[in-house]
């Protein structure tokens, strides 16, 4: 079931078109990952998906409804969860602070001004917790976090509003490899678990050839290929893209786990 | 037609002279990142060493050796600013350095009380720039020429300075990222200080060269600095060009301004102001400010509910609150009653300020619009303190509601300034709008029921209003409100993303500090039996600053522990000395250099290391 629709999105800046005509969808439990060379246009893409820079051209829609115009607020309202490339929580806030907010905005009670917020959702809140290996630290504030803990929560955040697509901006950057691998294991088993569609953008091959479902790629603004990992790694326009650098075949000594 | 040339020119003259003052704000704001309130200090400190010097030494020499050496001189004094107590501070939260350059304000005014006495001071004319020539037929003062001139002469000397030295390519260099100019092995301490010099000088300069213009007194720091602060921010924070060119519009805006409407040109520059940054958030040529990275311990701490054992204190606190009026003498009552309305009111700007992340300098708006609130009900409908202290607070969510849909599309200092220029806004509206609110002459007569007439009945209601308004706020900051409040402050990007509307969260939060703001200045109006357009001048949005940011703006203890403090300190200090502003300011410097988190978040840190 297609989740994510879309069709001709384009952007320019000034004469540069970051993005031209891209068309692609995400089904429900699938894992779409969306690779290319820096300055391909990944994250213009992304911020067009997610509400934050309005598209100058094509639609944008999730489960039949258009996104396009949206802000991100309401974006996510209808279903869109998203991480951000550099992680973005409440830092003055305890990891379970920061899920029971969301879990507050989901349920639409941030206008209250008298309930004690502490006391609501805890079990919805450490169940999320749970999932992503972080109730043992939900006392501990966001600010004093190790970097890999700070993405679980992100995702433990991004899964608290029940998502039907998630937006993963480069997911394990800044990450040491072996907790990559298990960040991107873990999303993938809560996304087929929830049947979620993702899609995310990576520079890190082994973790895309391991986990995406299907590889679009992008270059110059253009999408140049997209299928199957065994597909896409066959494409002759791609290996041309990225031809020298080696990363996209994880022969090369770098980019190993 | 030569009159208006005439009246361009002067404003050019005065535009000059303020963007003189206004340049070396925004260079020291720029690198340092501090809002100097002392700036308007070395104007005046500037203006009087050249009055001094200029009477004793005659001649052309005498004149221009004083301009100089009293810049320079003013310069130093900078310098010393810095070394002795910047340079603590910039470790400390943010705005923790503006409150020790207010301590500078309150000493340089006693200091140059003490030296040069309260009488005003006429300078000597500039030797051979006495007189006037015509333009078109009318009479213009050559020494205003001269101004003309200086404005951009100085403007393309700093130009020079900026581009084409060492020395300014690291300024600009910091203003951009400064914690990269430090990780490339710039030593900053150095290049602050120099800062420091540069802007100090200039301000003094710029009060050096305005004696023959007008008498120096001891009004012109706080006047000149406010305005300056407009001509920075209209102008761009950290951009000189930008200051020159706001200094150019709002000196032309004073200029026919006057003509036109001359009761209100305070007000025309301030919605000018308003104007520019509702349109061009960041001022004329400004850019967005680099966010300056957390230096380790500047991340907010967790705010957590009353410990059982903080309920306890609480609870003894507001029993021996309670107990007072069977001990202590009406003069104590009435000093008390005044520090549990000024606790509300610190702790109404903690509510925006801490939580909320937004700095407002003009909270005493919301408090004098409360007072009038209750005043205007008294003077014009004669009615009772019930439904006075309830149109105080209504009145106040009014004005706070208007001005906060602006204020809230800004952000840090900008921010900040358009709350300094509504509350700048309403308090000519009060001084000026004779006719309703009595003006310059105040209401009188806005005293208690005779029920709540004695200090003791007068005082708990106080008490009851002010401890509850308190207790509100806390609940309101552990709601789920208060979360949105805070999940905005610490990360708008992650709000938005979780269907949080940072915006108008903000705005309701304003509005909420602004309506219990205005029920403690209903409340002080009746403890005064009066209300005049001061309640809402720039001192006093300044005090609830100091209030806060002494107590400790990451705590919410702060505000309380801050009010009481520094209104004890005050009123025993105006009781015992005439000096009471040097011993104030000492004492404030003093406070920000032994507690660099604020009083109670000192304590709050040793309980954590215990």
């Amino acid at each position: 079931m297609t989740v994510l629709e879309v069709k001709g999105l384009t952007k320019a800046f000034g004469g540069v078109h970051a993005v031209n005509g891209v068309s692609f969808s995400v089904a429900a439990g699938e894992l779409l990952a969306l690779v290319g060379p820096n300055g391909a246009g990944k994250t213009t893409c992304f911020n067009m998906l997610n509400g934050q820079i309005p598209p100058d051209a094509g639609d944008i829609t999730l489960n039949g409804a258009s996104l396009r115009g949206k802000s991100p607020r309401h974006v996510w309202r209808l279903g869109v969860g998203r991480t951000f490339q550099i992680t973005a929580t409440f830092g003055s806030m305890t990891v379970l602070e920061n899920i029971q907010t969301v879990l507050l905005s989901h349920h639409r009670r941030l206008f209250d001004f008298w309930g004690r917020a502490a006391r609501r959702h805890i079990a919805e809140g450490m169940a999320l917790l749970e999932r992503v290996g972080m109730a043992s630290q939900a006392d501990r504030p966001c600010a004093v976090l190790a970097y890999g803990d700070l993405k679980r929560v992100e995702l433990a955040m991004a899964l608290a509003s029940d998502p039907r697509l998630l937006l993963m901006d480069e997911p394990t950057a800044g990450m040491a490899p072996r907790e990559r691998i298990e960040l991107m294991a873990l999303t993938a088993e809560l996304v087929r678990e929830k049947n979620i569609a993702v899609l995310f953008t990576e520079h890190d091959m082994d973790v895309v050839f391991a986990h995406a479902d299907r590889i679009i790629v992008l270059n110059r603004g253009e999408l140049i290929a997209s299928g199957t990992p065994a597909e896409v790694r066959a494409d002759a326009q791609v290996q041309e893209v990225y031809l020298g650098s080696g990363a996209m075949f994880g022969h090369g000594p770098e980019g190993s786990p | 037609m030569g009159f208006y040339v005439v009246q361009c020119l002067s404003g050019l003259a005065q535009a000059s002279s303020l963007f003189l003052v206004a340049a070396g704000l925004s260079i020291i704001f720029g690198v340092t990142r501090i809002v100097n309130f002392a700036h308007g200090s070395f104007y005046m400190v500037g203006a009087y060493i050249a009055v001094t010097l200029a009477e004793r030494w005659a001649g052309g020499f005498g004149f221009w050796g004083a301009v100089a050496i009293a810049a320079f001189g003013t310069g130093l004094l900078g310098v010393v600013l810095e070394m002795l107590v910047l340079r603590r501070l910039y470790r400390s939260p943010e705005l923790f350095q503006l409150l020790a350059t207010f301590g500078v304000v309150l000493i340089v005014q006693d200091a140059a009380l003490a030296i040069w006495g309260p009488e005003d001071l006429l300078g000597p004319r500039a030797p051979g720039l006495e007189g006037v020539v015509r333009i078109l037929g009318r009479p213009f003062p050559k020494y205003e020429l001269l101004l003309i001139a200086l404005g951009p002469l100085v403007l393309g000397l700093l130009w020079l300075l900026f581009n084409r030295t060492r020395w300014g390519t690291l300024v600009r260099a910091a203003t951009q990222d400064r914690e990269m100019t430090a990780a490339l092995g710039i030593n900053q301490t150095w290049l602050f200080t120099s800062v420091l010099f540069l802007g100090s000088l200039l301000a003094g300069l710029g009060g050096a060269l305005q004696i023959p213009r007008e008498a120096v007194n001891l009004h012109m720091d706080i006047n000149i600095v406010v305005e300056a602060f407009v001509v920075v921010v209209v102008g761009g924070m950290g951009s000189v060009g930008g200051a020159f060119l706001a200094a150019v519009l709002i000196g032309q805006l004073q200029a026919f301004g006057i003509l036109i409407f001359p009761q209100i040109t305070l007000v025309i520059v301030f919605l000018f102001m308003a104007v520019v940054l509702v349109v061009r958030p960041h001022g004329l040529l400004g850019r967005p400010q680099a966010l300056a990275r957390a230096a380790g311990n500047q991340q907010e701490p967790l705010l957590r509910p009353a410990t059982p054992a903080g309920r306890l204190v609480g609870a003894a606190l507001l029993a021996v609150l309670a107990l007072l009026p069977a001990l202590a003498g009406d003069y104590a009552l009435t000093v008390l009653t005044e520090i549990l309305i000024l606790t509300l009111f610190a702790a109404s700007l903690h509510f925006i300020m801490g939580p909320g992340g937004m700095i407002s300098f003009g909270h005493a708006a919301y408090f004098g619009l409360g007072a009038y609130g209750a005043g205007l009900l008294v003077k014009h409908f004669a009615a009772g303190m019930l439904p006075g202290l309830v149109a105080a607070p209504l009145l106040a969510a009014g004005g706070a509601l208007l001005f906060g849909w602006f204020c809230v599309r800004l952000s840090g200092v900008y921010l900040a300034m358009l709350t300094l220029a509504f509350a700048q806004i309403t308090w000519s509206v009060a001084f000026q709008w004779q006719a309703v609110t009595g003006g310059d002459n105040g209401i009188l007569g806005v005293w208690p029921d005779g029920w709540a007439s004695p200090r003791w009945v007068f005082y708990y209601l106080t008490l009851a209003c002010c401890a509850g308004g308190v207790l509100m706020l806390r609940r309101i900051i552990f709601s789920p409100f208060g979360y949105a409040l805070r999940a905005g402050r610490d990360s708008p990007l992650r709000a938005d993303a979780v269907g949080i509307d940072v915006r108008r969260i903000q705005w309701l939060a304003f509005t909420l500090a602004g309506t219990f703001a205005g029920l403690g200045g209903g409340l002080y109006a009746y403890a005064k039996g009066s209300v005049f357009p001061n309640l809402m001048a720039i001192p006093r949005s300044v005090d609830a600053l100091v209030m806060v940011l002494l107590g400790g703006v990451q705590t919410l203890t702060g505000p309380v522990v801050g009010a009481a403090v520094f209104h004890t300190l005050n009123t025993e200090m105006v009781r015992h000395t005439e000096y009471w502003r040097l011993l104030l300011g000492v004492s404030i410097i003093v406070l920000v250099l032994v507690f660099p988190m604020g009083i109670a978040g000192a304590f709050r840190r040793r309980e954590r290391a215990a």
